[in-house]
């Protein structure tokens, strides 16, 4: 794509590259394969330095490895099923079994009973119920990204999300679903998206660091958590958890329990689009990606930086406090203290791993679902811990954020721009 | 005795592109090598190749009759090779002597720096060579021509005998660039060779010995002042003839445009910048603003189109009061900005080139309908503004950083000349682009001029302000020093001015 637009009359120039911040740079990759085939790689190899650990961390193989000598194929052998009974465990407890729903069905269809059915659809369930608050936060630092703001502040906007439609949800009363359910979701939205203006508008008003003021602002939510937990939302018997949010305001399931599934994720699917649309078709959203690729040109374009600043960081807030939002409703149904797992922190890196792209982001969630939801059988059947999980999450990362070294493990051409940039950079 | 240094059969390649395509080159000693080409004809590439920033993919390097591999900048430093950059590698709040020290530092009893014995050394090299400057002045407290010198004086500190100097005129005075020639001269004289790189035709007549002209990677020719003209050498770069002087028709002028009284506006360390500064222009003339870059005229230009605050006084664009607008209010008043710094303000380079094609209209109609751009729409216009400007781009759709700087300048103007405006601002609207570009440019501000645009045109280029201005204005230390009708203004008046230096009153 480069090559044909370097037409014979010119040099490389550092450009775009050079004057992009260097996060920007990290989270926004130009073009469709560059975008794609770094984090592919990455999770490709991230599993592969996974498996070595799963292995050099098993007693059975070490044992193995300790008899080479006298029995070297054994050892490879007890290696390579080591790693494979993890990863088939890791499989089937994101995914299911094949062979078990397939028996499923048959009763269902022979009988009518749905109850194997459904507890064969449950893993894949799960995964997505985990997947679903990582999209709405990844979408939150996305959508932050893209307007040229660093938006940390996912995790304290996902509870101040959480606790607001949790009070909602528990202490309005005698409204139909219809109503309440919305009103919930709208309060999580609004809460959240005060909790992101607010830096936001520090930002845009005395230029103070939207970083340094999101990181802040999540300790001001999880102060303000332990405190409505301990007095004011506390639970009658004065547990540090709230009320039982009431049914008319639940986001509701799908599938009859024990599959949690909820039309959640579908709503956060929703959410992915309508960013998408929000950010590529029309004008706020033009405006949004030019301030946060060029705010310089932006101002000369006539773009309002201050206007935008707020209006991004609100929106990113919502998408977050969606994110609580959509676990008090659809899931947890009461809000304790450590209801988010650190869903909005994981979330960086799925804006990360997902080119600050909706899709991107709905990818990687569902990659970081399935990892987490396998997890559990991973360590129950193969006696794999489930920490391997986090470590692979970590490669993910540390390879998406450092694409130079998946290029030169597979060899891949580095743009060119990225290396005349660096040779200037040497010149002296 | 062999040449100084020899090029053989350099060959360049990038993805898709034949930087150099067998080049060969001989510099003599003692001689000034002029090496002229556009932009994109491949001298920067040459050179990062002698000075170990490229690898070649062919050809060899001979210094002194000998072969040398040439790795990194290092290998060409240890071979006599230096280079002075057209961006300076200084570090501002260093003195002279640190920063010519920085990376050969001399050491006393192992670990201490050893300034005094630099200072020294810096001493005794500028009075060989007419470099004056003070070892221990703070760089970033000095003119840009002594910084300049100072950049030369890091080059010969290393002991280079080769030097490339790569655009060193680019941001001097008419006076400077004098200054700086007399160095050359006393380089050459003390046995040194230069290479001079650039692309402004007086100077390589005035200063070269031999002229060798690149275009397309490949070597075009190469002549000798006393042979060619500034149009042979001209078409030489381009491949075609080229008119140099711009024709214009009298100005015919119309109403008031742009009023300016009294404006004072701070820069970015809220040193005022702009003076109290006052002028008019009318519709149908050019007003020049000549001057040294740096003397308020990017906070004037800003402030004219809402970028920057106004501290006092006021500006009126047809009537209307635009003091401390908003840009989009100017911009929707009829006025037209090309900035000074086109990466910066007035690209995203990121954005497709349709995408720039409409960066301050996309939300007007036919761009926008209600909140939904219409990427039909601006997909239509982008492609016919493309045809109509010549803008040179494999697609509308490509990434705007992808087109050389000329067409990158072209997006610009297309998309602000595009628009029914009455008043253009244009801030060094041929920085930095070829000789082809610059006269397509140039015929467009003229085209504009004609049609009943006011136009303030700033640029540092006393041949463009002199070439396209009905009247000149020569802006020093944030204030208009004088107004000259076009007639009057002289290069040796105008390069006073700019100067600083006010002529006695006439008599």
């Amino acid at each position: 794509m480069d090559n044909e637009a370097i037409t014979s009359d010119q040099e490389p120039q550092p450009t775009a590259a050079a004057r992009r911040p260097i996060l920007q740079r990290i989270f926004i990759r130009k073009g469709i394969w560059a975008s794609l085939v770094v984090p592919v790689l990455s999770v490709f190899t991230a599993f592969i330095i996974g498996g070595v650990i799963i292995a050099a961390s098993n007693t059975a193989v070490l044992a193995a490895w300790g008899n080479i000598f006298t029995a070297p194929l054994e050892a490879l052998r007890i290696t390579f099923k080591t790693v494979y009974d993890a990863y088939l465990a890791l499989f089937q407890g994101a995914f299911g079994q094949p062979a078990e729903l397939s028996a499923a069905l048959r009763t269902w269809r022979e009988t009518g009973q749905t109850q194997a059915l459904w507890a064969a659809l449950r893993p894949l369930g799960e995964s997505l119920v985990i997947s679903t608050p990582y999209i709405y936060a990844g979408l939150s630092v996305a959508f932050g990204m893209r307007g040229g703001l660093f938006n940390i502040g996912a995790e304290g906007q996902l509870f101040v999300g959480g606790l607001a439609s949790a009070y909602v949800g528990y202490a309005v009363k005698g409204l139909p679903w219809i109503v309440h359910m919305p009103l919930a979701i709208l309060a999580g939205l609004a809460a959240g998206a005060l909790w992101g203006a607010i830096p936001g508008l520090l930002k845009a008003k005395t230029g103070a660091h939207e970083v340094i003021n999101t990181i802040m602002m999540n300790y001001v939510a999880f102060r303000l958590t332990d405190y409505l937990l301990t007095g004011p939302m506390a639970r009658p018997d004065r547990l540090p958890i709230t009320p039982q949010v009431l049914p008319s305001a639940y986001i509701p399931t799908i599938f009859p329990p024990p599959v949690r599934f909820h039309w959640g994720f579908f709503l956060a699917l929703g959410a992915a689009a309508l960013m998408y649309w929000f950010l590529w078709k029309t004008t706020r959203g033009m405006e949004i990606r030019m301030t946060g690729q060029n705010q310089d040109a932006a101002r000369y374009a006539g773009v309002r930086i201050a206007v935008i600043t707020v209006l991004t960081m609100a929106v990113a807030g919502a998408l977050a406090g969606m994110s609580g939002t959509n676990q008090i409703l659809a899931v947890d149904h009461q809000l304790v203290r450590a209801f988010s797992t650190g869903y909005g922190f994981d979330s960086i890196a799925l804006a990360l791993l997902g080119n600050s792209h909706p899709l991107g982001v709905v990818l990687s969630s569902l990659l970081f679902g399935f990892l987490r939801g396998g997890a559990a059988r991973m360590q129950s059947v193969a006696g794999t811990p489930v920490e391997i999980i986090r470590i692979i999450q970590g490669m993910v990362i540390i390879f998406v954020a450092a694409p130079a070294i998946i290029r030169s493990l597979y060899r891949l051409k580095t743009p060119r721009e990225e290396d005349t940039l660096l040779s200037r950079g040497l010149t002296s | 005795m062999p040449p100084v240094l020899e090029l053989r059969d350099i060959t360049k390649r990038f993805p898709g592109v034949l930087a150099n395509d067998h080049i060969n080159l001989t510099l003599n000693e003692g001689e000034i090598l002029a090496l002229l080409g556009e932009n994109g004809a491949g001298k920067t590439t040459l050179m990062n190749v002698l000075y170990g920033l490229y690898t070649p993919d062919e050809g060899e390097i001979i210094i002194r009759g000998e072969k040398v591999e040439i790795h990194n900048p290092n290998d060409a430093i240890e071979h006599g090779i230096g280079m002075v950059h057209q961006h300076f590698m200084l570090v501002p709040v260093f003195t002279v002597t640190e920063n010519v020290m920085l990376g050969v530092e001399s050491v006393k009893n192992g670990i201490f720096l050893d300034r005094k014995t630099a200072a020294e050394r810096i001493r005794e090299i500028s009075q060989r060579f007419g470099l004056r400057v003070d070892p221990h002045a703070v760089v970033e407290n000095l003119p840009v021509g002594v910084q300049q010198r100072v950049e030369i004086i890091k080059v010969l500190y290393r002991e280079a005998d080769i030097l490339i100097f790569d655009e060193p005129t680019a941001v001097l005075t008419p006076q400077e660039v004098e200054e700086l020639f007399k160095v050359f001269r006393s380089l050459v004289e003390q046995g040194k060779s230069l290479i001079f790189i650039t692309h402004k035709l007086n100077e390589v007549l005035a200063i070269a010995d031999r002229i060798m002209v690149l275009r397309n990677g490949r070597v075009a020719g190469i002549t000798t002042p006393e042979e060619a003209t500034r149009e042979s050498l001209a078409s030489m770069m381009v491949g075609r003839d080229v008119i140099l002087e711009v024709e214009k028709p009298p100005a015919r002028l119309g109403e008031l445009v742009l009023e300016v009284r009294d404006l004072v506006v701070q820069d970015d360390r809220h040193l005022v910048a702009v003076k109290g500064v006052s002028f008019e222009v009318r519709a149908g003339e050019i007003l020049g603003i000549a001057g040294v870059q740096g003397n308020g005229q990017t906070e004037l230009v800003e402030a004219l189109t809402g970028l920057r605050p106004v501290v006092s006084g006021s500006i009126t664009i047809l009537g209307q009061d635009v003091t401390n607008a908003e840009p989009r209010q100017v911009i929707e008043l009829g006025s037209a900005h090309v900035p000074e710094d086109r990466q910066k303000d007035g690209l995203v380079l990121t954005f497709s080139v349709a995408d720039n094609l409409v960066l301050n209209t996309y939300y007007q109609m036919p761009f926008a309908r209600g909140i939904n751009l219409d990427h039909q729409a601006i997909e239509r216009a982008a492609t016919e503004r493309v045809q109509q400007f010549d803008v040179r781009t494999p697609s509308i759709f490509i990434p705007v950083a992808n087109l050389s700087g000329g067409n990158q300048q072209k997006v610009i103007v297309a998309r602000e000349f595009s628009r029914p405006i009455r008043l253009l601002i244009a801030s060094q609207p041929t920085r930095g682009l070829d000789v082809g570009s610059i006269e397509y440019i140039h015929s467009q501000i003229i085209q504009k001029r004609n049609d009943g645009c006011a136009v303030v045109l700033v640029s540092p280029e006393l041949d463009e302000i002199m070439s396209l201005s009905d009247r000149i204005a020569v802006m020093f230390e944030g204030r208009f020093l004088a107004v000259l009708p076009a007639e009057e203004a002289t290069r040796e008046r105008l390069g006073l001015l700019m100067a600083g230096i006010q002529e006695p009153m006439p008599v």
